[in-house]
């Protein structure tokens, strides 16, 4: 073991920042994109892209794209697609307003039921591809129109609204200041600054596990340099959200999944089997894993999230329309290519999603802003999709 | 009778391994041509060479053919020549139809538009020729392996054939269905088209064959007239090497049987009516090593997967054993449960996942020795790769090392750690040394020795019989799925494997 540690410590950092290329270059550009905006934005409208307002404008308009990100990785790393996920958006909101809406439940009762909607619907989906071996494109293609058809059907045509103020506080609602100071929003302050210290006693800590046990651990410089980008970014977001309104519920809702997500993939034995089952279906199945069960599950995940995305939308343009979440796939699966997921399935982490998804929305809120075209716009993100895939191709060729 | 086709002194290398080395082969116009050897004597080998497969120039050595030098660039110049190859594998294309499969590539056409009455016309001369009665748009992927290799047979008549090389033909058919197509080339023949068979049945060479040519470690042993063939003689030729002494000493001690396997009956996947695996049975002891041979398509592997979890074939039938209990190894999870393992002949698409490193692919088929609760430890994990690092000595800067970076060896033992670390009773290992150099196979054979030491059951599968006789306690000979003997280790030899292979080929026969 000692001989190994100093083997491998003998690579320069060079070494180590090429073989982490991926994730320390994604984090990178997203730092980079976001300051070119913020010039580029004062230079030509003369607003600050970094204020409070717009932060927690970015992170409202985005959530739903994360969120259902978090359940694609998973159905891409296991080696599938999912294609209905914008039109499963636009059925459960249309669920969630007829309920609410017409029928009038209350929001502890639609929420849960709406899940539930979509669980039901990724299993209908995921019972096809991993018992029939039907090729997930087709099932969820067929599974896009028959969930935008009952969307249609479900609303008549028309738009549902309003909802009720409590249903609207899942998109729109802020955490409120236990503290009684409100602004800046000392909740906020206190959380964020708790989850910074909370990424920092992680990060040492696996630091010294590692080393405890021989693994050679990135140079400390590189994690030095990665974790206080990190934190400021972080503790500069939690100060721009308190001093407006404070936390946004989604923007809580977003962290805890992200950790929770991150945990599966990373330390459970069923995150891992995906990723086995992904890399080589045929080792993983011959090495008593099963690999049909871990497909259907993907999929109810996956149904689940799009649900929760689904009551998010709706709540936040409080109303539910027929087009809502037309397109919706397309930026969530771009979401996770860009974010580093491979095309044949058995690779991707939860952290490059997440941060590929907020490059796609950054871009999106900045080009917005500085009253780029939607022509345009489209153009820019196909281009930065092939670009981000073009060199995870080109660094695996290498 | 003139000589059509002499090759002289060929020669082929591959990296680390001389697959041919100074082959000679003269066949006569109109004769059917045998030719023997063992897997990997380098039949096939040879024969690409004669088809083009291997270009010209990437050879040593001359091929010459009715009287002058072949060059060949590439598959088409030699069918250009009449010289076409029937591989066992077919190269059909299931979806399309008979007339389309047997001019495709070579269609019926004028200016690229196809002649439809013509090519149906031409397709049902064809097929008179090779006696099968079936209308030309018939989709070629709806007719059974016999018929499909008689429209291979047609293929090659449609391209003006005169030298046919078969490659197996009747591995993968029925009794009648043999017979069918034996006939059919000694009418060939009748009609002066000039032959090779591989094949390793006796009965059928004896039957269809003028003369025979035997190869054995990438060279020319003989050449007999069929006056000349006999059993003993061929037998003989094929397996008669130095046997050296590549095998680790082992103080062997069999104990009490640990798993005993009986009445087992498997079904092909996919084709309806196929018996693979036909009323085989056998034991293994505690510290025993127990060799399976057989030649290519015995049903060895499909044996050994269809009892792990039956990963292969369907309406599996018949018992296993552990330890004196019926056990259910209907999943792979329940057969690891029993106490199995199987590591396949396939690493690479069947035990490894490539592009994840070491550390993961050794804990993978048992994650809950790594973890607690469904929570996994990276510790326990790092520290479970570094101690099979060590006691397999896998050569690798670090466990993190992804596995489609190592050599066959390395790989090898990591598919190894992968199931010692889920701790089995009986590992059956299927080809464990195939790919791997000789020094990477000495240690595989120690670690062999290590697992019978610890009273653990070893199943070996191989293809190498020196290997088979220098490893095992007992051997078990398998042939057309069925299990045809059964040897001690003082009564093996090849001699002996390879008649109970040949003499119970004869289809009619039960063991």
């Amino acid at each position: 073991m000692a001989e190994q540690t100093a083997g491998a410590g003998g690579k320069g950092i060079g070494a180590h920042l090429g073989g982490h290329l991926r994730e320390n270059g994604m984090i990178l550009a997203l730092v980079a994109i976001v300051i070119f905006f913020t010039v580029m934005v004062r230079v030509t409208q003369g607003v600050d892209f970094l204020s409070a307002q717009n932060i927690t404008n970015l992170f409202l308009q985005n959530s739903y794209v994360i969120i259902m990100a978090l359940g694609m990785l998973l159905v891409i790393v296991a080696g599938h697609i999912d294609l209905s996920v914008g039109s499963v958006v636009g059925f459960t909101g249309a669920v969630a307003a007829v309920l609410t809406v017409n029928m009038g439940w209350p929001v502890w009762a639609v929420v849960p039921t709406c899940l539930f909607v979509g669980l039901c619907i990724g299993a209908a989906q995921g019972y096809w591809v991993a018992y029939w071996r039907i090729p997930s494109f087709i099932v969820t293609l067929a599974g896009m129109l028959v969930f935008r058809g009952l969307t249609l059907w479900l609303l008549n045509g028309q738009n549902v609204g309003p909802f009720p103020r409590s249903f609207q506080s899942l998109s729109t609602g802020f955490i409120p200041d236990a503290f009684g100071v409100d602004r800046p929003n000392m909740t906020a302050l206190a959380l964020v600054a708790l989850a910074a210290v909370a990424i920092l006693w992680l990060g040492l800590r696996a630091r010294a596990r590692d080393q405890q046990f021989g693994i050679t651990p990135e140079p400390m410089i590189v994690f030095t340099i990665r974790n206080f980008v990190i934190t400021a970014a972080l503790l500069f977001v939690g100060y721009k959200l308190a001093s407006f309104r404070g936390l946004p519920n989604v923007v809580v809702v977003l962290s805890v999944l992200t950790v929770l997500y991150a945990f599966f993939t990373e330390s459970t034995t069923t995150g891992r089997r995906i990723y086995a089952l992904g890399g080589n279906e045929k080792a993983a199945r011959l090495s008593g894993i099963n690999t049909d069960r871990l497909v259907f599950l993907t999929f109810c995940n996956m149904g689940v999230l799009a649900a929760l995305a689904g009551m998010i939308v709706a709540a936040r343009l409080n109303s539910s329309t027929p087009k809502a979440g037309v397109g919706f796939e397309l930026d969530v699966i771009a979401a996770v290519f860009i974010g580093g997921a491979s095309m044949t399935g058995g690779s991707g982490k939860i952290i490059g999603v997440v941060v590929g998804a907020l490059i796609m929305g950054v871009m999106n809120n900045g080009m917005s802003i500085m009253g780029i075209g939607i022509d345009y716009q489209q153009v820019i993100k196909g281009l930065v999709l092939l670009a981000a895939v073009i060199f995870d191709v080109y660094n695996k060729n290498k | 009778m003139a000589t059509l086709l002499e090759m002289r002194g060929i020669s082929k290398v591959f990296p680390g391994v001389r697959a041919l080395d100074h082959v000679n082969l003269t066949v006569e116009a109109g004769e059917i041509h045998a030719i023997c050897g063992e897997n990997g004597a380098g039949k096939s080998t040879l024969m690409k060479v004669l088809s083009g497969v291997y270009a010209h120039g990437s050879y040593e050595g001359d091929i010459f053919y009715d009287g002058a030098l072949l060059a060949n660039r590439g598959i088409r110049d030699s069918e250009a020549k009449g010289i076409i190859i029937i591989h066992q594998e077919l190269a059909l294309v299931p979806l399309l139809s008979i007339a389309e499969n047997l001019f495709l590539g070579n269609e019926v056409a004028a200016k690229g538009i196809i002649n439809w009455p013509k090519a149906f016309q031409k397709t049902e001369t064809l097929l008179k020729k090779v006696g099968l009665n079936e209308p030309p748009t018939t989709q070629v992927g709806k007719l059974g392996v016999g018929k499909q290799q008689l429209i291979e047979i047609a293929k090659a008549l449609a391209k003006d054939v005169r030298l046919l090389i078969l490659d197996e033909p009747t591995a993968a058919l029925q009794e009648n269905d043999s017979q069918k197509l034996l006939d059919l080339m000694l009418e060939l023949k009748a009609q002066g088209v000039t032959q090779i068979i591989i094949s390793h049945k006796l009965n059928e060479i004896g039957r269809v064959a003028d003369r025979i040519t035997i190869i054995r470690d990438g060279a020319t042993v003989s050449t007999l007239a069929k006056s000349e063939i006999s059993e003993e003689r061929i037998i003989r030729d094929m397996v008669g090497r130095d046997m050296a002494n590549r095998y680790p000493d082992r103080d062997s001690r069999p104990g009490e049987v640990l798993m005993e396997v009986s009445g087992w009956n498997v079904w092909h996947p996919e084709q309806q009516g196929r018996q693979m695996i036909r009323d085989a049975g056998f034991t293994v002891r505690k510290g025993e090593i127990v060799g399976i041979a057989g030649l290519m398509g015995a049903g060895r592997t499909e044996l050994a997967m269809s009892i792990f979890g039956h990963a292969y074939g369907r309406d599996i039938s018949g018992t296993v054993k552990m330890g004196g209990k019926v056990v259910d190894t209907s999943s792979v999870t329940k057969a690891i449960a029993a106490g199995l393992a199987y590591v396949t002949e396939d690493r690479k698409h069947l035990g490894l996942v490539l592009d994840e490193p070491i550390v993961k692919n050794i804990t993978l088929a048992n994650l809950a020795g790594v973890a607690t609760r469904g929570v996994l430890s990276r510790g326990r994990e790092q520290q479970v790769a570094e101690e099979y690092r060590r006691a397999m000595s896998i050569r690798t800067p670090s466990v993190f090392q992804k596995v489609v970076n190592l050599s066959g060896g390395n790989q090898q033992k990591v598919v190894l750690s992968k199931w010692l670390f889920a701790d089995p009773q009986v590992l059956i290992l299927d080809e464990p040394t195939r790919g791997i150099d000789v020094g990477a196979k000495f240690e595989i054979y120690t670690i062999m020795n290590e697992l019978a030491a610890q009273g653990r059951g070893v199943v070996m599968i191989s293809s190498e019989m020196p290997e088979l006789l220098g490893m095992c306690d007992r051997i078990y000979v398998m042939n057309e799925g069925r299990i045809v003997g059964e040897l001690s280790r003082a009564e093996a030899s090849q001699e002996r494997i390879m008649s109970l292979i040949l003499k119970n080929d004869g289809k009619a026969e039960v063991a």
